[in-house]
């Protein structure tokens, strides 16, 4: 037998005597009759709202789709290789190498330019900036967002533009022996400064993601590279940028994705290149994106096959955005599945 | 009294020199970032206020149109503008709104984790990637080239609600999230129905989160351009019909103008149609944030 | 118009998981049964079987009866929702509705099952506080926030809340292990006035509080991690705490293990 204490007596708790007679608890109310229907009603939407979304999203695709072939097909050039647009007339000839370039280019530099600046303010938001402070400059980060694209745009051109003109000459002055700064027109309304433009856009983008996930960086993590002496620069270098890299990256992405599609900022900033003119892989060159593109001839839909060229260029938008914002989802799952 | 314990001083100074070196430029790194993402926003702010605040300190500017005025003369006002860009984001709130909120039910209460809500999220993170001029054009595809219809501000709002979309439908769902289960189970355990439950109990609980995604999702539509390029023809007069093919909308304001010379009365318009539509914009900004900091101090 | 539970040869599962084995058990009208045991035996699953709770977690499913004044609650085209109007539940944690009204909560139950009449709402408010001895100490503030109360105060009010619809049985899954020692008191002398009325079932970590409140005591246990729970032993209060048969029962309630 145990030796611990016996089986408590059982405190016969205060006998609250039973009624004689059971009190009825019924007083009447009436509820209203069960009913599936609503329920079903319910359901039905929610599920109808799915299905709609899928259905639109997979619709973008199929009408783009359809309606860009009959152009594709009628196309005397290479679509993919070709940089000239002839859509007016009996032969179409149209490429997208040209806007591809562009495209790609601006957006590249502007993420090579905004991803630095983010990671950076990222980490004073969440590792220098007391609390109380962090949360009204993010707020600011957050209304960058918020200005509308014509309006970056506008600055562009006319203060922004003007403003880097200096930096451009100097850099094309410089370095203009590399093909990628070779002087080509005048740098307030190139590349560059669309670049830069798109690269302020996007900052807030990644510096929200990269906030969060530097915030989400495991206390215990932290607590043991300072317990071992580290440095404030060696604490973010040792835990926070190691456990935040596939979000600052997913988040980077993401970024990219917007600067691919963005329409009016750059069509507004970024003068047309000569028609026939070569080649120039310079970012003090101009140029058009497929976004940009599509929108300055927005009033020239007339004929269908006319139409469908710009909507096949759309198209290659939408897939480029896609699969790029798919790589982005694609790294911050595999980073949040690893820790 | 002193007792020696070690031979060797304990030492609590600063780390070796290189070490502080590399802490300190890093300092000094974050908070340039800091200041070079905060000048374009002091610096747009700048620009557009110092240019247009004159015109839009007039009452003119609020109750009057374009209709008469040419780039040379002065007067007028955004009133038909401010009209458009309001009915467009109004209309495209109208179906984003319910469209995203079933949506997130969907996700949340009827089919959280299943197959058919990861096809779902999968679409709607394709929509929350989708550049706004492929919105505006495979509108124009399924309402001008298939339907035949013209272009009209409803074919905009259209364009438009598949931008807002992703916004209401994502906040919507963290907010739904953040409803605990025993709220839900506790209006099952009274005999209520799973609709009821979701629109009484859940829906108010997350209300505050809700609404501040959607006035989030209609800050960033208001200020798109791009579908409005592509699917309605700026008009200056004053013109409240969804229907109509031209309306006048501040992003196409400012774009038809934006092409005249620096001299001109009309060019500073520009500008004060800008400035109207950064302060539609943060206002619409603050009044999100202001909406979730109430909810907080509430559950506080 | 309280009811006799019957629960016979139930089987409880989580998916694949086995969480319950093979209970059988019967529920006297206007009395507390207590259910007590290790965490994970199962006591809070079966529970929340006996107002079909358990299946709002996808892929739970029962096996075997359980049946209410003899009709089944698992039979075919039985509604759970109607089930869950004569089986009410109170839970673990106080969860008022943080957008209601202390009265929108307690009439909430009402509301949302069609009532509409004012003064039907305003007397079910009344008496259901009443019954949880709350009345006199929210009756001038009826309006203010639910969330505003003590905790004490809104597991009083969610027990306001699930009897003002008026349910034969009611159910309360630890409903005193977020409170403090005279919230609990509060809510076990509670226990005791509603017994008169209800049939109560309660799941408890509290040994001395199953043996103050409840008339019958059921003790569950499992036989290792991740095997299913299984009923040992069930009888009067009184024969469990002084007189088990089983072994394993008198090692729980007198604490060496558990």
């Amino acid at each position: 037998m145990s030796t611990r204490s016996p089986v408590p007596q059982v405190t016969s708790h205060p006998a609250r005597p039973r009624p004689a007679a059971p009190q009825p608890t019924g007083h009447g109310v009436q509820l209203a009759e069960i009913s599936q229907a609503g329920d079903r009603t319910f359901r039905f939407l929610a599920g109808g709202s799915g299905v709609l979304i899928i259905a639109l999203v997979a619709f973008v695709g199929i009408f783009l789709l359809a309606l860009a072939l009959p152009s594709l097909l009628q196309d005397r050039d290479n679509f993919l290789f070709s940089r000239s647009w002839t859509v007016v007339g009996d032969e179409l000839r149209f490429g997208i190498a040209g806007l591809l370039w562009t495209t790609v280019l601006s957006s590249v530099v502007a993420m090579i330019i905004a991803v630095p600046v983010a990671i950076g303010v990222a980490l004073f938001l969440t590792q220098y900036l007391p609390r109380r402070f962090s949360g009204p400059l993010s707020f600011v980060i957050d209304l960058l967002a918020a200005v509308p694209s014509i309006i970056f745009g506008l600055w562009g051109l006319t203060v922004l533009g003007p403003f880097l003109r200096p930096v451009g000459l100097w850099v094309s002055g410089h370095l203009g022996f590399i093909p990628l700064f070779r002087a080509e027109i005048d740098p307030s309304s190139s590349v560059f400064v669309a670049s830069v433009v798109l690269a302020i856009m996007i900052l807030p983008i990644i510096t929200a993601i990269s906030r969060d996930v530097f915030t989400q960086t495991p206390r215990d993590q932290i607590e043991a590279a300072l317990a071992l002496g580290a440095t404030r620069w060696e604490v973010i270098r040792s835990a926070v940028l190691p456990y935040g890299r596939s979000g600052v990256v997913s988040a980077s992405m993401l970024g990219l994705g917007r600067a691919l599609g963005e329409t009016v900022a750059v069509l507004i900033i970024l003068s047309q290149a000569a028609p026939g003119s070569a080649f120039t892989p310079s970012i003090f060159a101009g140029g058009e994106t497929f976004a940009s593109k599509i929108a300055n001839n927005a009033s020239e839909f007339d004929t269908p096959s006319k139409t469908g060229a710009f909507i096949a260029a759309g198209l290659v938008l939408f897939v480029v955005t896609f699969v790029v914002n798919a790589l982005a989802r694609i790294v911050a799952t595999r980073g949040t599945a690893r820790s | 009294m002193s007792l020696d314990t070690s031979s060797t001083p304990l030492s609590f100074r600063r780390p070796s020199g290189l070490r502080t070196v590399k802490n300190g430029a890093a300092w000094v790194y974050v908070s340039l970032a800091a200041v070079l993402t905060v000048i374009p926003l002091v610096w747009i702010l700048y620009t557009v206020i110092s240019q247009g605040y004159r015109l839009v300190l007039n009452s003119n500017w609020w109750l009057q149109s374009q209709r008469g005025i040419t780039p040379r003369r002065e007067g007028g006002g955004a009133y038909h503008a401010i009209i458009g860009t309001v009915e467009i984001g109004l209309i495209c709130a109208l179906i984003a709104v319910p469209l995203g909120i079933l949506g997130a039910i969907l996700l949340i209460e009827y089919a959280r984790g299943s197959k058919a809500a990861r096809a779902v999220s999968f679409a709607v993170d394709i929509l929350s990637g989708l550049p706004s001029i492929v919105a505006a054009l495979f509108i124009y595809a399924l309402f001008i080239t298939v339907f035949g219809f013209g272009r009209s501000v409803i074919a905009v709002s259209c364009a438009l609600t598949l931008l807002m979309l992703p916004v209401v439908l994502r906040s919507t769902e963290e907010m739904l999230k953040l409803v605990p289960d025993s709220l839900r189970e506790a209006s099952y355990a009274l005999g209520v129905p799973c609709w009821k439950t979701i629109l009484h109990v859940v829906i108010p609980t997350a209300f505050s989160g809700i609404s501040t995604g959607v006035v989030l999702g209609l800050a960033r539509v208001m200020g798109e351009t791009a579908p409005l390029l592509i699917l309605v023809s700026y008009a200056v007069g004053i013109n409240f019909s969804p229907t109509s093919a031209t309306m006048g909308a501040l992003p196409t304001m400012i774009n038809s103008g934006r092409d005249q010379a620096p001299t001109l009365p009309g060019y500073e318009r520009v500008w004060a149609a800008a400035l109207t539509l950064i302060l539609i914009v943060m206002l619409l900004n603050l009044l999100a944030r202001g909406i979730a900091r109430a909810s907080k101090l509430k559950e506080k | 118009m309280a009811k006799r539970i019957d629960v016979s040869n139930v089987d409880i599962y989580y998916g694949a998981f086995h969480a319950v084995q093979d209970v059988s058990m019967t529920v006297e009208p206007r009395t507390v049964t207590a259910f007590i045991g290790p965490s994970g035996c199962g006591k809070s699953t079966l529970l929340r079987t006996l107002n079909r709770m358990h299946e709002v977690i996808p892929g739970a499913h029962v096996k075997g009866r359980v049946q209410l004044d003899g009709t089944d609650l698992y039979g075919a085209g039985v509604d759970p929702v109607a089930v869950r109007r004569v089986v009410g539940m109170v839970f673990q944690r106080p969860n008022p509705f943080p957008s209601m009204s202390i009265y929108d909560n307690v009439a909430a139950g009402l509301r949302l099952n069609g009532v509409k009449n004012k003064g039907v709402l305003n007397e079910a408010v009344e008496r259901s506080l009443v019954a949880a001895n709350l009345w006199n100490e929210v009756k001038d503030r009826l309006g203010k926030a639910g969330i505003g109360l003590s905790g004490g105060q809104q597991q009083r009010l969610c027990i306001a809340r699930a009897i003002a619809v008026e349910p034969q049985v009611l159910l309360m899954d630890e409903p005193c292990s977020a409170l403090d020692p005279i919230s609990t008191l509060a809510i076990e002398d509670l226990i005791g006035e509603l017994k008169e009325q209800f049939t109560v079932v309660i799941v408890t970590h509290n040994m001395q509080q199953a043996a103050r409140v409840s008339d019958q005591t059921a003790f569950f246990n499992l036989a290792a991690q991740g095997k299913p729970g299984k009923l040992i032993e069930i009888g009067s209060t009184e024969t469990i705490f002084s007189n088990p048969t089983q072994k394993a029962t008198e090692d729980y309630i007198t604490g060496r293990f558990g």
